[in-house]
């Protein structure tokens, strides 16, 4: 007894397993693309949770590949999330912070109190900003509020003269005309979107190349069914409405939280990003890129990455899992995934073909991950390397963060956006030869 | 006859420190009762109600420990065996925060070491409860 209390390492050993039993070492790691290594589950006493804490920028900026600059467009705005550019080059930017899950269990109240430590104490702007750079010096000088009263806006889509915002609750929609600098009006409401619970809030938008449809995206209302199965009804779906009636219907389902949407030019394919299920481990399951395919099933909640059964869900469907479709590239475990945009050859020549990628950074793993832009580089129209890092160092040496992208867009004369929800800012960064 | 009366008023356990001791046991329980029901039904609801029923018999079980530490020191004399009820009530609030650690997995996550662990723990608490009122414990005559 003596001698075992001399040597603390007979203790440390098993409440370190107890403890981390979660973080298995992995040898030959496949994180990205299409054949990401997948280790078994593994969750140990307490889940892994770090989450990095806010820091200034002081001078810093965030770094870019040589050759390109990045600047900050707008500041001080309150819980940027999406942007959309108009036509003429203005850029909207749609701000807030949703969701009203209530806490259910112990956990939830603990685990909700570490998780607001990483996130910004700005109050939910719940509207649109429109900026404008009227003399194409790459100042945006001009500042306007387009629309407020929202509720948690997020998805925006422009479809001719009309401008559609999905809320955390609602679609609406806007009449617009080029050049306005403010709404004409209140918007009318086009369909009510689910919203109860809304664990993931967030309602991304896109609109279909030819203008017939719009594509929400719906989260589902849990990690992994924990609010029981009821409140999964209408959940974990991509919608397909019609900007005329309203109408809608699940245009593909089992995408636990489908974040971002885009239209790849070309072949008007539509492509999402999915922020996939937590508490499996530090290396699982992988947030994926993806095509969307009518009708189909990705998974959630009963399996993940194709058929591999999550153990968590009860009752079990096999039949389901059967039909459960593979994604098509991993961008790796709890990166966060927020923001999706194809880029274009104004954005030079390395990056001229593949998509960009906001990923809002992890809290479930014991080292951060995400935290940066990525760039999934394309050949004939289909991943075809690692993720490239294009803006980074939203997190200091010390583990505490800057800042946390989100939405990502294409400016047409070059230039790649980016919404910031910890700094509370716009950056845009272009090629220097541009 | 002459009966021989003694009067020992600080005899049996005191008030609050039998409410905090027995109080555990129906929360316990009742945790384990919930657990059962979600793992015929598939009812989160039950698992929810588990995971405050556990934390509502943490909170009294540790109450139950303090004063049974507190009875410990106070005893005269300071026997022993009057450690095995303060021990029983460590065990129990140590398995039952362990409880509480699986029942923060998600859904089936907790199945079905939750339910396991909920039936240990009740019986380690009704074990204190009755070696509590015993003489063992310090409500027995000394």
């Amino acid at each position: 007894m003596k001698r075992a209390l001399r040597r603390p390492h007979y203790y440390a050993a098993p409440l370190f397993l107890l403890l981390a039993a979660g973080s298995a070492s992995a040898q030959e790691v496949t994180r990205y693309g299409p054949n990401p290594t997948l280790p078994e589950p593994s969750r140990g006493l307490l889940p892994n949770m770090s989450v990095p804490e806010p820091a200034e920028w002081g001078d810093a900026l965030p770094s870019v590949p040589e050759g390109y600059t990045i600047t900050a467009i707008a500041t001080d705005l309150q819980i940027p999330r999406q942007t959309l550019v108009l036509p003429n080059g203005d850029i909207l930017v749609a701000e807030g912070s949703g969701g009203n899950a209530p806490s259910l269990k112990p956990k939830d109240v603990i685990a909700g109190l570490i998780k607001s430590q990483g996130t910004t104490s700005v109050q939910s702007g719940n509207r649109l900003t429109l900026l404008r750079d009227a003399d194409g010096d790459g100042r945006y000088e001009e500042q306007t509020t387009f629309a407020e009263n929202l509720n948690a806006p997020y998805g925006l889509a422009l479809i001719d003269d009309a401008l559609y915002v999905a809320n955390q609750d609602a679609l609406v929609r806007f009449e617009y005309e080029e050049g306005q600098t403010q709404a004409s009006g209140p918007p009318e409401v086009l369909t009510q979107l689910p919203a109860e619970i809304n664990h993931h809030w967030t309602k991304a938008m896109t609109a279909s190349a030819d203008g017939e449809f719009l594509y929400v995206g719906i989260g589902s209302n849990s990690n992994i069914t924990e609010r029981g199965m009821e409140a999964e009804v209408n959940r974990a779906e991509i919608w397909q409405i019609d900007p005329d009636t309203g109408m809608h219907r699940p245009y593909a389902t089992g995408l636990r939280n489908p974040t971002a949407m885009t239209i790849q030019p070309g072949t008007d394919q539509l492509w999402t990003v999915v922020n996939e299920r937590d508490e499996l481990g530090p290396d699982l399951v992988p947030d994926y890129l993806t095509t969307v395919q009518e009708g189909g099933f990705y998974g959630w909640p009963y399996s993940y990455w194709g058929q591999n059964i999550d153990p968590r869900v009860r009752p079990q469907n096999p039949e389901k899992v059967e039909s459960a479709i593979a994604p098509d590239y991993s961008l790796g475990s709890h990166v966060a995934p927020l923001g999706l945009a194809f880029s274009i050859p104004e954005m030079g020549d390395e990056f001229a073909e593949g998509v960009f990628i906001g990923e809002h950074g992890s809290w479930n793993r014991a080292d951060p991950v995400g935290y940066k832009v990525v760039f999934v580089p394309f050949s004939d129209g289909q991943p075809s390397g690692d993720p490239i890092d294009f803006v980074s160092g939203f997190l200091t040496d010390d583990g505490r963060a800057r800042g946390r992208p989100v939405g990502v867009s294409i400016d047409p004369d070059g230039a790649l956006i980016i919404a910031d929800d910890l700094t509370n800012a716009i950056w845009r960064v272009t090629p220097n030869d541009a | 006859m002459t009966a021989t009366h003694t009067h020992t008023y600080q005899r049996g356990l005191p008030l609050f420190h039998s409410v905090f001791l027995v109080g555990c046991l129906p929360l316990f329980l009742g945790a384990t009762l919930s657990d059962y029901a979600y793992a015929n039904s598939y009812q989160i609801q039950w698992a929810t109600f588990a995971s405050w029923l556990n934390a509502g018999g943490l909170v009294f079980a540790g109450l139950a420990l303090i004063s049974s530490l507190i009875s410990f020191f106070r005893a005269k004399p300071r026997r022993l065996m009057l450690l095995i009820y303060p021990a029983l009530l460590l065990l129990t609030w140590i398995l039952g925060f362990v409880n509480a650690l699986i029942h923060a997995r998600d859904a089936w996550g907790m199945m079905p070491i939750g339910f396991a662990l909920s039936l240990v723990v009740t019986i380690f608490a009704g074990t204190a409860v009755w070696v509590g009122f015993s003489r063992f414990g310090h409500g027995g005559k000394p």
